[in-house]
Parts: structure tokens; sequence; C-alpha cells
């Protein structure tokens, strides 16, 4: 299968490849997927004072789309408000990475994984 | 120019050998006859040409020349075997038994016959790949007309017991056909002694053309087929249309090099295939599929547990190789000869298929097995599964959202 050249430029050179401590009160973790489907992305988002996503991490078990769909989300996040972050469709991530119909999948996984880390953290936060 | 990656794909197809293309175009130049006219020197040579190569294609499997059918290739060989044996002999009863293991190939003619009206016993295999005879026993039945089974899996390169499979068919008068195509210049096969009735080759898994094969055809018990292709009756009656002189000379060749050549060359593809496997098992937490005594020495097919495979093979690019079957790797679906094998979702997602041939050397494993260690350490630094496991959590107890 022939990839976009974004898509292989994340693949090779992953931003924010990582983690932080899922245990720390201004993170949150969500992990989407299973590994009998191939793909199981987890995303971390750190929240700063202001209530801006100050940093964020990825690790992801997947084909090279999940890979460069979970990195450009972390590059996504960062300096935004949680709202904001939330806002973050497929189908803006799926027409940068330009995804063939067969990926689409791994560009709905990384919106998913967005809604798990903001719903964590907000569960940390009673909110 | 782009510097091509080293190549570990021969099971999806092989290099012509340069002897094979040296051989093959003097019949697209000067001697480009057909082989069926008889009135001239142009067709007389062309004959001459192509009952050489069907001489030299029959000596590799010792049977007769007359066994011998052309046809374009394998999947060709088993969709003439496959349907047009059930068809013969469909009064005698519309039962067949193949494997979950085999080629679509195989599997597509007799998903065909399904919807003629036949009955299909798709049979399991043992861990190791390899088919249960008892299995296999207890599943004929008086209306069982055709037993299909490959002679080697083109995933994970085991060899099926063909010459017990034979004796079992020929007792209960059922006929036998074998998929060779990645059998041929790898294994020895002897038609004289293997009770098979119908055996499918090509060309381009065995250093020839593509777009050749042939289909071997019992006479001695004599085996009938129903022809697919009608017009103008060539080769018999069994397949008609104009032969491809330059084709045919191509994998008459290259059969005949194998038959030369194969015992060594066999041994450096085996030693060569050892070194891969050290160097590979010293990554922790991989598993070699299907077993190893009973195998052909060019395949390797391992799962890298926690790392996902197309990731990995892409990955590792500066090598040629596969998750599965060329046939198949359109598909996201994992390989369903791995989990026919029994292999769990995650290893069926993470296995590749090396394989081996005539023109691999040590560089390329030496260079391989680097790779491969130094790629499948930076995916698992990516993978969540990984640390995990590094974490002591069982992935067995998660509750994965499955999408």
């Amino acid at each position: 299968m022939a990839y976009s050249e974004k898509v292989l430029d994340h693949y090779e050179n992953p931003r924010n490849v990582g983690a932080f401590d899922k245990s720390e009160e201004n993170v949150g973790t969500g992990m989407v997927g299973a590994p009998a489907c191939g793909d199981v992305m987890k995303l971390q988002i750190r929240v700063g004072d202001d209530g801006r996503i100050e940093d964020a991490r990825f690790k992801t078990y997947g084909c090279g789309s999940a890979i460069a769909s979970s990195s450009l989300v972390t590059e996504w996040v960062k300096g935004k408000s949680l709202d904001e972050a939330l806002e973050i469709k497929n189908s803006a991530i799926a027409e940068e990475l330009a995804l063939p119909p067969v990926k689409i999948h791994c560009s709905i996984l990384a919106e998913d994984a967005i809604k798990a880390a903001v719903k964590d953290y907000k569960d940390k936060h009673g909110s | 120019m782009t510097v091509h990656p080293v190549y570990l794909d021969y099971s999806a197809t092989t290099p012509v050998d340069p002897r094979v293309v040296d051989k093959m175009v003097p019949w697209l130049y000067d001697h480009y006859g057909n082989p069926a006219s008889r009135s001239h020197s142009f067709g007389w040579e062309a004959e001459e040409a192509v009952e050489q190569a069907r001489a030299d294609v029959a000596a590799l499997v010792n049977a007769d020349p007359r066994e011998i059918v052309w046809t374009s290739g394998a999947t060709e060989s088993n969709n003439l075997s496959i349907k047009g044996a059930a068809h013969f002999y469909a009064e005698r009863g519309k039962h067949v038994i193949t494997l979950k293991t085999e080629h679509k190939a195989v599997l597509d003619p007799c998903r065909e016959l399904e919807r003629e009206g036949y009955e299909v016993t798709y049979l399991d295999v043992m861990e190791n790949g390899l088919v249960d005879l008892e299995v296999l026993k207890a599943a004929i039945r008086p209306d069982t007309v055709l037993v299909s089974i490959m002679f080697v899996n083109n995933e994970i390169g085991v060899i099926q017991p063909i010459e017990a499979i034979g004796e079992i068919c020929r007792d209960k008068g059922i006929i036998f056909h074998v998929d060779a195509a990645q059998a041929t210049g790898k294994v020895e096969i002897d038609l004289q002694k293997l009770k098979v009735d119908l055996m499918s080759f090509c060309a381009h898994k065995t250093y020839g053309p593509k777009g050749i094969g042939a289909l071997y055809i019992r006479r001695k018990p004599r085996v009938r087929i129903e022809a697919q292709m009608h017009g103008g009756g060539h080769e018999r009656g069994f397949r008609s249309g104009t032969l491809a002189t330059h084709q045919i000379v191509g994998m008459g060749e290259s059969f005949r090099l194998a038959k030369l050549e194969m015992k060594t060359e066999n041994e450096r593809i085996r030693m060569l295939r050892d070194r891969l496997w050290k160097g590979i098992s010293e990554i922790e937490e991989v598993y070699l599929n299907g077993d190893l005594e009973s195998r052909v020495p060019h395949n390797l097919n391992v799962s890298f547990n926690y790392v996902e495979g197309e990731s990995l093979i892409m990955a590792v690019k500066e090598l040629a190789v596969s998750s599965g079957s060329a046939c198949t790797s359109a598909s996201l679906e994992p390989s369903y000869v791995l989990r026919a094998l029994g292999r769990n979702d995650e290893l069926a997602h993470s296995s590749i298929r090396f394989t081996l041939g005539r023109f691999t050397t040590e560089e390329e494993i030496d260079f391989a097995v680097d790779l491969l260690k130094r790629r499948v350490d930076k995916l698992r630094d990516m993978s969540p599964l990984w640390e995990m496991v590094k974490e002591g959590v069982d992935l067995d107890s998660v509750q994965w959202a499955a999408h």
C-alpha cells in the first residue's frame, strides 16, 4: 500500500512518543482499540492551570496510518482547551493525512482517543 | 535511480534466472512460429521446443511428458483440476475435501463448486500447520470425489504428507489433486511414487517467467477432467489456446535447472534461513509459525509479538517482505492461515514471511537481522501493549473497547 508523504513523515519521525505518569493529577489518559483488531492507541494529555492542554504523549500499536494519526493529534491538541480538543474530528485527521478509505478507522480511533483522554481528566476532577 | 530493498519475498515470485531469459529470447525474435503450424519449419521448430520443455518439466517430477498440459499458471491449473474433476465425476458424488490453509486459487474454485451445489469440507490443520491424517480419513464420505491438498504452504512453507494422503485417496478411489506451485525445486517430487492424480505447477516461483504453468494429469490409472477452455483442441483437448512458445521454453529451462541444482541450492538456502532464524530468535517474544522440520528451507514465518505487522513491514522498508500471501495483502484481515494454526489475532497480526532464494546472500541476511532488531525495538518503544507487558499487566485480563 502506498502511503501519503504526511503519513510517512509522522511514521518515520513520530512526534511526542512516550508516556506521562498516569497517576498525576493533571494528566488525562485515554486508551482505545483492541489488540485483536490490530490497533491500540494510548493518548495522554497534560493540562495546565489555565485549563489548556500544555503537552501530549502517545503510544500506538497499529499500522502506519494509526501511528501517524495519533502522532498528529498530539500536535493538534497542544494549546487547546478541553472543549476545543473535543472538536477535532476524524474527518480533519483523515484529510490532513490523506488516508485512503480502508484507513479511515485509524482517524476515528484517534478522535476516540482524544475523547477518552479528556474524559479521564474530567473524571479525575469531578466535572 | 531508486535503490531496491533486499528481496526476501521469493514465495511471491522469483526473479527469472538470466540463463532462462537467454533461452527464451530467440523464441521471440527469429523463431516466432506457432507450434500448432504443421505446414512449415517455423511451426516444426516451435513444436520441437515445446516438446523439449514438456520433457524437462516432466523430468523434474518423474512423470511422462504426455501427462503434462500447459496452462497460464498454477491458478488456472487449480481451477482446471478442481472444477474439471468435480464436474467430470459429478455422477459419482458431489463432495470435495480441502484444507482451510490452502491458497485462494484452491479455496475460490471450491467456493464456486459450492455455488453449483457441491459440498466442500474445509479441514482444520494441526498447530504445526500439517493435516492430521485421521481427521482427513474421518472426513471422507461415500460421495467424496476429490481431495485437494497443497504440497508446500505458501505462507508458512510446511510440507504436507502427500505420499500418505495419496495412499488414503487411492484406496478409496478418490481423485487427489495437489497444488505444487511452491514445491518445485524445493522438495523432491516423484510422481511414479506419489499416488497423486492431478498436480499444478507454475514457472514463476522457480526462476521462470510469469504467465505460464502446467498441469500433470495421470495416465495410469487414467484421470479424466472436463476442459474449461474450448477452441481448437490444443493440449489433447484439455486446454485450448495457442501455446506461448517463449514462455514454455522458459518454464522448461527453469525446471531443467531446478533438477540439476536443487540439492546443493537447498543446502545453501537452508544455511541462510537458519542463520536468519538464529539472529531473529535473539529478539524477545518472537514466535516461529508452522513446523520447522517438515518445511522447505526457503521459508521463515515469524510473529513479533506486540508489534503490528503492517507497521513492521513499513519499518523495515529496506527489506522486501510480506505479511502473508501477496494475493491477500490488499485486505486488512490477519492471515487466515495463521488463524487456522490457532494463533491468536495479535500474533496473526504481527507476522512477517521471509522467503529466501537463489540470489540471497549471507550479507543480506546479516543486514536483515540487524535492521529487524533495531526496528522492532523502536516499534516496541512506541507500543502501549509492550509497555503494559513490561509493567506486568496480563493483556488477556484487560477489557478492550473493541471497534
